[in-house]
């Protein structure tokens, strides 16, 4: 299995639309067979989406892609791996009810009349151990396995079936360093075999020690292929985020001294958050920084309710309160956009005035919980305006709405109550820059007004335009706090924990 | 014959196929032909159980008789109450197969009751004890965290066993008093009980859907239960509430059953047998989605007559059985299928 010839990848032009914006541009890239190539980039610009290319997981809009200098176009995962490429994904995909050897010679199982050989699959399956030096109990269910399990379940599934180039999109976001370090030296072996790996990765420090070619993407455009030995860690956030960003900057006040809003203290989930303190204070917006996975997300969410915590006290206008629910949150004051308004968020089959209303319904109902729907609605007519979504109808079905109006209806929802702490998990996700602008006009109109806004963002840019104060989460703690207006690339080397990965 | 149905139903899947632009093009522009596929899904059962009506009334002479009409609603009362109420956990996405055996043994504890104790507490207990029902049901599929289907189906087996032991398989005979039985048997201004209360059940069960706080919530739950905890709302107590009105529901159909019958029989062969299913039927025929979100009890209301429009007219027309349940299938089929087709985007 291991005598398969070296195969090569050549991206030529591809070019990845969706809805209007660029999620690849004229992309052109080439890896040599036999080599790690890693891509690198910043959420959303496209190191995911053009690895996915590769895998035939999506279809790209233009280019051309070569493998061993034939054009393929593959229309399917499935296609491509019978191609020889293989893709393992961030979210693991392996059938859990299933046990390792099942899960790995799945759909290429030795037959015989039809019925499957099990004795011969448990010996190829030792076969497949020895030669690649893997240790894995074959007959373990693999949904009970640990990430790391997964991954090797996944990366044996790949050579079994004889895959000659396996994409790796951010396998280790989710090991611990030891596991990391096992994983790349599966990556060591599968290279000298003559396997090409294909790995997307935000770990700088990885992909320097491990890669041998890297490709860096920025918003949809590559910046350049260089072997990594020319690279730095400087270097590559350098490519990564070039110069000054384009989002729009607010006039941020400056040691604020109005009373502290909310207040929350060593604050815990284990296995997520550790030990998190932060004040914000009436009327400032402080700006959360970090990458995927680093706890921002689950932060908000501890916060505002919607996941548990395991200790820490959270107090709002100096009062502390027990939150066990985002009803608790929202009694005490405060309001929580989700980061997936699809998942989270809106009601889709329902009308813009029942969005805009659910979060307090008795504003606009009689003391007996009858709904006064003229009420209802005229004030989210108003609202509507306000936000300028569009259309402003309140009885206009959700669902058919535009992303960016959708976010402001969501909005809406929360404006209705005037909270007194607005915490926003990527306020601006999937939004027209039209709608954004207005996102980030209303925030700022906010927290002028005296609302206390803790703020999530992807892209570093929004968090530097709108925050007075920036703190950096890396692995479920805050380790960087910056002031208002803080330069780039510092705020990057905080993210991404620059001098090696401090806590394991 | 058959071929009536499925007129004004499946008259216009063609359009249906994809009105939207091809990546979520603003809406408003697109309105002209959009509506028109969505109108379809929303208002063609109205318009297809008027041309029922109209048809069976020029094709018989006796379906348009006020008597024959008090009779088409009196048999389906009961089940258009169960029905009606279901609609409310269907509503907040989940799923009730218990009806019918809520139904047998709210009536057998009922009958009990009034053998036992004397006639007037068949009703408190009907009715309470098919409330108990529904809270069973709630707790086991928000507490235990049982699926829906499985928790009532299960829960449905251990009611009707239940219900025969209380018999010994029998009839339980209630005492004939009028005080009893003047709820099946007698009328007001010449119309039966059952049927006012189903009119009033009915009338209730929408205005408490449409009107009130706890309405919204049924449609917010069920159409993304993550959104409404986020929006404060305490959702497994929303999702009991709704069990316990629809076993409360089955009970007062029980109720009236065993008072029609003046008995309490724990036999499947006759409505409980097919309650549930005939209900849900009835539900999924108005239009209301059988994934949450989107529905009301008018809607029910219009299905559970539609079926007994089509047993009622064929019977006046001679139809054998048969057909009944070969039209009343395909039905349901085309009903959900042009919802499906509207939807997919």
């Amino acid at each position: 299995m291991s005598s398969a010839a070296a195969a090569n990848v050549r991206l030529v032009e591809i070019g990845k639309r969706y809805s209007g914006t660029k999620a690849l541009d004229n992309v052109s890239v080439e890896v040599a067979g036999a080599t790690v190539h890693a891509l690198v980039g910043a959420n959303g610009a496209g190191k995911s989406t053009l690895g996915k290319i590769i895998g035939g997981v999506i279809r790209p809009d233009d280019g051309q892609l070569f493998v061993d200098d034939r054009l393929v176009r593959y229309t399917s995962p499935r296609e491509a791996r019978i191609d020889g490429i293989s893709t393992i994904s961030q979210e693991l995909s392996p059938m859990p009810h299933l046990s390792v050897i099942e899960n790995v010679y799945f759909g290429i199982e030795p037959r015989r009349f039809g019925l499957v050989q099990w004795r011969q699959m448990r010996r190829q399956y030792q076969e497949l151990l020895s030669q690649w030096g893997f240790e894995l109990d074959g007959n373990a269910k693999v949904g009970m396995l640990r990430t790391a399990d997964k991954q090797k379940t996944e990366i044996l599934r790949a050579v079994a079936a004889d895959a000659r180039v396996i994409v790796m999109d951010e396998p280790t976001s989710s090991l611990t360093s030891v596991e990391t370090k096992t994983l790349h030296r599966m990556i060591r072996t599968l290279r000298e075999h003559g396997r090409t790996i294909i790995y997307v990765s935000h770990f700088l420090d990885e992909v320097l020690e491990l890669a041998d070619t890297v490709s860096v993407l920025r918003s949809g455009r590559l910046v350049r292929t260089a072997p990594v030995a020319e690279e730095t860690e400087d270097s590559l956030v350098a490519g990564m985020f070039g110069a000054a960003a384009e989002a729009e900057h607010f006039e941020k006040p400056r040691n604020l001294t109005t009373p502290v809003v909310l207040d929350v203290s060593g604050l815990h989930r284990k296995g997520v958050l550790r030990d998190i303190s932060l004040q914000i204070r009436s009327g400032e917006i402080v700006g959360l920084a970090g990458l995927v996975g680093s706890g921002r997300s689950e932060l908000a969410r501890a916060i505002s309710g919607a996941d548990p915590i395991d200790g820490g006290t959270i107090a709002v206008d100096g009062t502390t309160r027990t939150i066990r629910s985002p009803a608790d949150a929202m009694a005490a004051g405060m309001a929580f956009v989700p980061e997936s308004r699809k998942d989270d968020g809106l009601f889709l089959e329902l009308s813009l005035a029942a969005n805009t209303t659910f979060a307090d319904l008795r504003s606009v109902a009689s003391r007996l919980g009858i709904l006064r729907l003229a009420l209802e609605r005229r004030k989210t007519s108003s609202l509507l305006k306000l936000l300028s979504v569009e259309p402003p109808v309140p009885s206009a079905k959700t669902a058919n709405l535009s992303g960016g109006n959708q976010q402001k209806l969501l909005f809406a929802r929360w404006l209705l109550r005037n909270p007194r702490v607005l915490i926003l998990d990527e306020p601006t996700r999937g939004v027209d820059v039209a709608a954004r602008a207005a996102i980030h006009r209303l925030i700022n109109n906010l927290a002028a007004e005296g609302t206390a806004v803790l703020m999530i963002s992807s892209e570093i840019e929004e968090v530097l335009g709108l925050a007075h104060r920036v703190l950096v989460m890396r692995r479920g703690s805050v380790t960087r706090e910056f002031g208002a207006d803080p330069p780039l690339d510092a705020v990057m080397e905080a993210a991404f924990g620059l001098g090696g990965r401090p806590i394991a | 014959m058959t071929a009536q149905p499925s007129g004004p139903l499946a008259g216009d899947p063609a359009p249906a196929g994809d009105p939207a632009g091809p990546d979520g093009v603003p809406v408003p522009r697109l309105r002209s032909r959009r509506i028109k596929a969505e109108h379809v899904r929303d208002y063609g059962i109205v318009v297809f159980a008027v041309a029922l009506f109209a048809y069976f009334s020029v094709a018989s002479p006796v379906f348009l008789t006020s008597q024959n009409l008090l009779n088409l609603v009196f048999q389906n009362a009961t089940l258009g109450i169960a029905a009606c109420a279901v609609t409310f956990t269907i509503i907040a996405g989940n799923f009730d197969l218990s009806l019918g055996a809520i139904f047998v043994l709210s009536e057998v504890l009922g009958a009990w009751a009034a053998v036992h104790w004397g006639v007037w507490w068949a009703f408190p207990i009907a009715i309470l004890s098919g409330l108990a029902m529904g809270l069973i049901n709630g707790l086991l599929v928000t507490k235990l965290r049982v699926n829906a289907f499985l928790a009532t189906l299960a829960s449905a087996l251990t009611f009707g066993g239940i219900a025969v032991g209380v018999t010994g398989g029998g009839l339980l005979i209630t005492p004939t008093s009028s005080v009893f039985t003047f709820l099946g048997q007698q009328r007001v201004v010449g119309i039966q009980y059952p049927v006012i209360i189903f009119v009033v059940v009915a009338i209730v069960l929408q205005l408490v859907l449409a009107y009130t706080v706890f309405g919204r919530h049924l449609y917010g739950v069920g159409d993304n239960r993550n959104a409404a905890r986020l929006s404060g709302l305490k959702v497994d107590r929303i999702v009991i509430l709704t069990f316990v009105i629809t076993g409360a529901a089955c009970g007062l159909s029980g109720l009236l059953d065993s008072s029609m019958t003046g008995s309490g029989s724990s036999a499947t062969s006759g409505l409980g047998g097919s309650l549930a299913l005939l209900a849900i039927a009835g539900v999924a025929l108005g239009g209301t989605s059988i994934f949450g979100g989107v529905g009301s009890v008018w809607r029910t209301v219009l299905g559970v007559l539609i079926l007994a429009m089509i047993t009622n007219g064929f019977d006046l027309l001679a139809v054998p059985d048969y057909w009944q349940d070969i039209v009343r299938g395909i039905l349901i089929v085309i009903a959900v299928a042009i919802s499906f087709v509207v939807d997919r985007r």
